[in-house]
């Protein structure tokens, strides 16, 4: 009972965060609606006894890439934009475009196809799922892909620095 | 798990779908770039979900891979639109074709 309201009231958070995100004028506003949407994002991983999984979502997406995102919008200085303005035939075809993939993926889920595993109890799948055992399966079955991952993000930090340096592009 | 898996899988179809209006009705970078991260973030919650209902770590250590390499996608693209902003001070991707000469 407890769970369904949880679910419910974080859904319907994250849901308006992301409208907010989509029809706000200003970028900064933009980003402000995105922090709640994976703020409850981060809430429902807890609600899913996904502890690690929330707190990770806290740290680097609401607070290192969030962050990042709005110090780079106060250092353009943008002028705001028109957020959706006037109706066009373009913008009738995008919409069109989204409900049809969303009618598409709701399809899908509706489908009762009988290739997923046997759900497992709750308490055997958190215990299953600890940080300890998400720990263990990155240091041991997964730990080249580790490797690669912290090589990506120095070349990614590289990257950055050389692309944002001003005789570059 | 007490409260169906299709539940988890419809908010995020349907915060995959409000990114993609976001990528398709938007003419700011960084508006469609913050919508691109809602559509991970909807597949990170899809993979989360099933890991819970079945049990399997390697859902949760996708999502960490899919979290790291959404930050340096992060820190790459918005060096990005910092370059482009330099070059034509604008960040509207329809005032920016570099490929139309």
């Amino acid at each position: 009972m407890l769970e369904t309201f949880l679910f419910f009231l974080f859904a319907i958070v994250a849901v308006v965060g992301a409208l907010g995100m989509l029809i706000a004028r200003n970028p900064v506003s933009s980003a402000l609606w995105m922090i709640m949407t994976l703020f409850s994002i981060a809430c429902l991983y807890i609600t899913l006894n996904a502890e690690f999984i929330g707190v990770i979502q806290v740290l680097v997406y609401a607070g290192a890439i969030m962050v990042l995102f709005l110090f780079v919008i106060m250092l353009l200085n943008l002028e705001s934009m028109p957020s959706l303005g006037d109706l066009d035939w373009r913008k009738v075809v995008a919409f069109a475009l989204g409900i049809a993939v969303l009618a598409q993926l709701l399809v899908v889920i509706s489908l009762k196809l009988d290739v997923m595993p046997e759900p497992v109890a709750i308490a055997e799948a958190a215990d299953a799922t600890s940080a300890t055992n998400i720990g263990i399966a990155l240091l041991t079955e997964h730990s080249f892909s580790l490797e690669i991952i912290g090589v990506l993000l120095l070349a990614a930090t590289v990257g950055a620095v050389m692309l944002a340096k001003k005789r570059f592009v | 798990m007490e409260l169906a898996l299709n539940w988890y899988l419809s908010l995020s179809a349907v915060l995959f779908v409000i990114g993609v209006l976001g990528v398709l009705l938007r003419r700011n970078a960084i508006v469609i770039f913050l919508s691109i991260e809602l559509m991970l973030n909807a597949a990170n919650l899809a993979l989360v979900a099933f890991s819970q209902t079945f049990g399997d770590v390697n859902g949760q250590v996708l999502v960490f891979f899919v979290m790291s390499v959404a930050a340096a996608e992060v820190a790459v693209g918005l060096a990005i639109i910092i370059a482009l902003f330099r070059n034509k001070e604008t960040v509207n991707v329809n005032e920016i074709n570099l490929f139309r000469g």
